[in-house]
């Protein structure tokens, strides 16, 4: 094990609209609980990745920001080269979308990824898929059941080799009409899970460390379940958890 | 009351949206305001347009600050005359129309506007000056919207010649809006209008307000380019910034604050003393009296008036309970929480912090990751709110000492339990809807019962 873990946050300026830097602070907290020293790394666009780092996170963004991202990207293999010698990242959203081969952008251009996962976004004309989300993730990653928030519109498919992170219970994930969300290759895992997904998944999170770093000591997290178990029960039960529905109507009268 | 030369269809809509808002406040369905003005609306929907004509109008808009800055600048303007104003929240369209059918003839009307309803007010308002206070990520289940707003203001303000804007040179998205009013802008509008095709433009009031928050303004929302801030350069108020590749840049202010001193580019220096607390407040006001000498009020007067303002809609009110005076602060996003947590009082004063996640906050609070609550550490924190729980697993990881306590009063009370004194001092900060619920639960034990409003005194 590193004497001290480095994660690297990519463009946060970029890919940071939807709190996704929190993986990374909930990645390097689960260390330090450990007792193992660990760092955040901010990258900013125009900078270069540093190559050392053991786990690359990144975000969701709006168009621009993503394909501006992606370009930044793509200028150099660093990231790749970085997979291929043990590093883990976590892509969410955006992010996931330019890890894939291609990805479609503002007015639907389309954009290369980096090929890291096998998997292409393109957009259709529905509605943006907003919404809480449940999944149940394939049985070989052994991980309880998962929870995220969703917000975008692309629709991602999965090349023939690519396995997804899991199937949708509630929401959509990738929305291909395949059901399933996400997508995981190796070390590099994909997902639409905002919330962020690590602080509402810890589970996913020790699975990212424990894939660079080997097993480690179990956290209790007596609160994160109990947060969970209640965003379990709205995504299933969403008539339950609105009391602005109950209350709509009396602030409609009063006016605010 | 609608000026009686008024078509006969728009003052039968006012006399009709009126009696509605009357009724539902006579059967104690709230204010009315916003019911009545859609009655209003339904019968004549030119009334906005028409009622407001004739009359004197600031329009006040942005993510944050515009109630207290509506409250403000409507203060500075009661130093001169009779002011329409609307009350907090109603800051749609038909709360608009409702502020107008209520508005003496002749008193000159102040207007805090929803950031997504600001272009619609403009293009019917046709406001005598508009007051562009900040932009930044509110509710994050809708999207894009802070680039598509500023391009919305800045379309509108191009249509609308006669009007002058008062705007926050330290905000990039404000700025590029509020060009659309400066005769020198060149920039070319997100759908490729020239927009300075020797349009008559009545000019911009930049404001050097000292903003801090940069983060929903890293790329340049004329060409897509890096923001740069030259922290070295500071000039006017405020930090300097440009884009890394088009001529946007901050602009150099007519008016800028230095300390609690409102320095105007004449040379005159106004002290800004509030009752209000913060730097936040004074950034305010700094923005309430610009928009004032927009409408012809004396800088002077306009400080002078601003000063009696003690508590805006709750804002900054002290509820007691059950011994304990609690402070109340609104903050509904990142941007808004950087200026909350240098306005909550040092340790040990306990904190209380209510999240939601309804409708008008926003389905989804991940926000709460951009807020550095690492801040709290050192003090007792208790987390409630319909999304407490989220906040709580937020807090552990900040390593910030709490409690989570679904119930209003009860987080209160245990906020004041570790605290020696006869009457504990609390801060209770919230976001939108649950800053709504906690001033109804912790105002009085009586249902429905009218706040028990004790001046703040911060
Ligand atoms: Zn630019």
């Amino acid at each position: 094990m590193p004497e001290r873990v480095a994660i690297a946050l990519l463009y946060p300026e970029l890919l940071g609209t939807y709190g996704d830097g929190g993986n990374a602070a909930v990645l390097a907290q689960r260390l330090r609980w450990r007792n193992i020293a660990a760092e955040i790394v901010d990258v900013h666009a125009g900078e270069p990745i540093p190559r050392s780092c053991q786990i690359y996170v990144m975000g969701g963004g709006e168009d621009a920001p993503q394909a501006l991202a992606a370009r930044e990207l793509r200028s150099g293999s660093i990231l790749a080269d970085a997979v291929d010698g043990g590093a883990a990242v976590l892509a969410v959203c955006a992010g996931l979308q330019v890890l894939g081969q291609r990805f479609a952008g503002e007015d639907g251009k389309t954009h290369d990824g980096l090929g890291l996962l096998d998997c292409e976004t393109h957009r259709d004309d529905g509605p943006r898929r907003v919404g809480e989300v449940v999944v149940t993730p394939e049985p070989e990653l052994g991980l309880s059941e998962l929870t995220g928030y969703e917000n975008h519109g692309g629709v991602t498919t999965l090349g023939p080799t690519a396995t997804p992170l899991g199937k949708v219970v509630v929401g959509n994930g990738n929305a291909g009409g395949d059901g399933t969300e996400g997508i995981v290759n190796g070390r590099v895992v994909g997902t639409y899970l905002h919330g962020p997904v690590l602080a509402r998944n810890p589970e996913l999170a020790d699975h990212l460390l424990t894939s660079v770093l080997g097993p480690l000591e179990p956290l209790d997290d007596p609160e994160v379940e109990s947060l969970r178990k209640e965003r379990l029960h709205a995504a299933r039960h969403p008539h339950m958890h609105m009391p602005q529905l109950r209350s709509g109507w009396r602030r409609l009268l009063r006016g605010s | 009351m609608p000026a009686v030369d008024l078509p006969l269809r728009t003052r039968v809509a006012a006399l009709a949206g009126r009696a509605i808002a009357d009724a539902s406040r006579w059967v104690g369905a709230g204010e009315g305001s916003v019911i009545g003005g859609r009655v209003t609306l339904a019968i004549d929907q030119r009334a906005l347009e028409l009622m407001a004509a004739g009359h004197q109008s600031v329009v006040i808009s942005g993510t944050n600050g515009k109630t207290t800055t509506t409250r403000l600048l409507a203060a500075a303007l009661a130093s001169r005359g009779p002011v329409s104003t609307n009350s907090a929240g109603a800051n749609l369209i038909p709360g608009l129309v409702s502020t107008l059918f209520r508005g003496r003839a002749g008193a000159a009307v102040a207007l805090e506007v929803d950031e997504g309803h600001l272009a619609e007010a403009i293009a019917a308002v046709h406001p005598t000056a508009v007051v562009l206070l900040n932009l930044s990520r509110d509710q994050l289940d809708r999207f894009g919207e802070v680039r598509r707003h500023a391009a919305d203001w800045r379309l509108a303000l191009a249509a609308s010649p006669d009007t002058v804007a008062v705007a926050n040179a330290d905000d990039p998205l404000v700025t590029w809006a509020a060009g659309a009013c400066d005769p020198s802008d060149d920039a070319v509008s997100p759908d490729g209008v020239h927009m300075n095709g020797g349009a008559r433009r009545c000019g911009v009031t930049w404001v050097g307000t000292g903003q801090r928050w940069r983060a929903d303004a890293s790329a340049c929302p004329n060409c897509g380019s890096r923001i740069r801030w030259d922290d070295d350069r500071s000039e006017r108020g405020g930090v300097h910034w440009t884009c890394s590749s088009c001529a946007l840049a901050r602009p150099r202010p007519d008016a800028w604050l230095e300390g609690s001193d409102l320095v105007l580019a004449d040379g005159r220096r106004l002290n800004v003393r509030l009752q209000l607390p913060g730097r936040v407040n004074v950034s305010n006001a700094a923005m309430a009296v610009a928009g004032a000498m927009a409408l012809g009020v004396d800088p002077g007067r306009a400080v002078r008036g601003m000063s009696r303002v003690r508590a805006v809609a709750g804002r900054y009110q002290v509820l007691n309970v059950e011994g304990a005076r609690v402070r109340l602060l609104l903050a509904k996003n990142p941007a808004g929480w950087a200026e909350a947590l240098d306005l909550i009082r040092p340790p040990p004063t306990p904190v209380v912090i209510g999240i939601n996640a309804g409708v008008a906050d926003g389905r989804d609070p991940s926000w709460l990751w951009d807020v550095p609550f690492e801040r709290l550490r050192g003090r007792v924190v208790v987390a409630t709110g319909e999304r407490g729980r989220d906040l709580a697993v937020r807090l552990r990881y900040a390593e910030v000492r709490h409690t989570y306590e679904a119930d209003y009063r009860k987080a209160v009370t245990a906020a004041a339990a570790g605290v020696m004194g006869r009457q504990p001092e609390i801060d209770f900060v919230a976001n939108y809807t649950s800053f709504q619920d906690a001033r109804r639960a912790l105002s009085s034990k009586v249902r429905g019962g009218p706040p028990a409003v004790r001046a703040g005194n911060a």
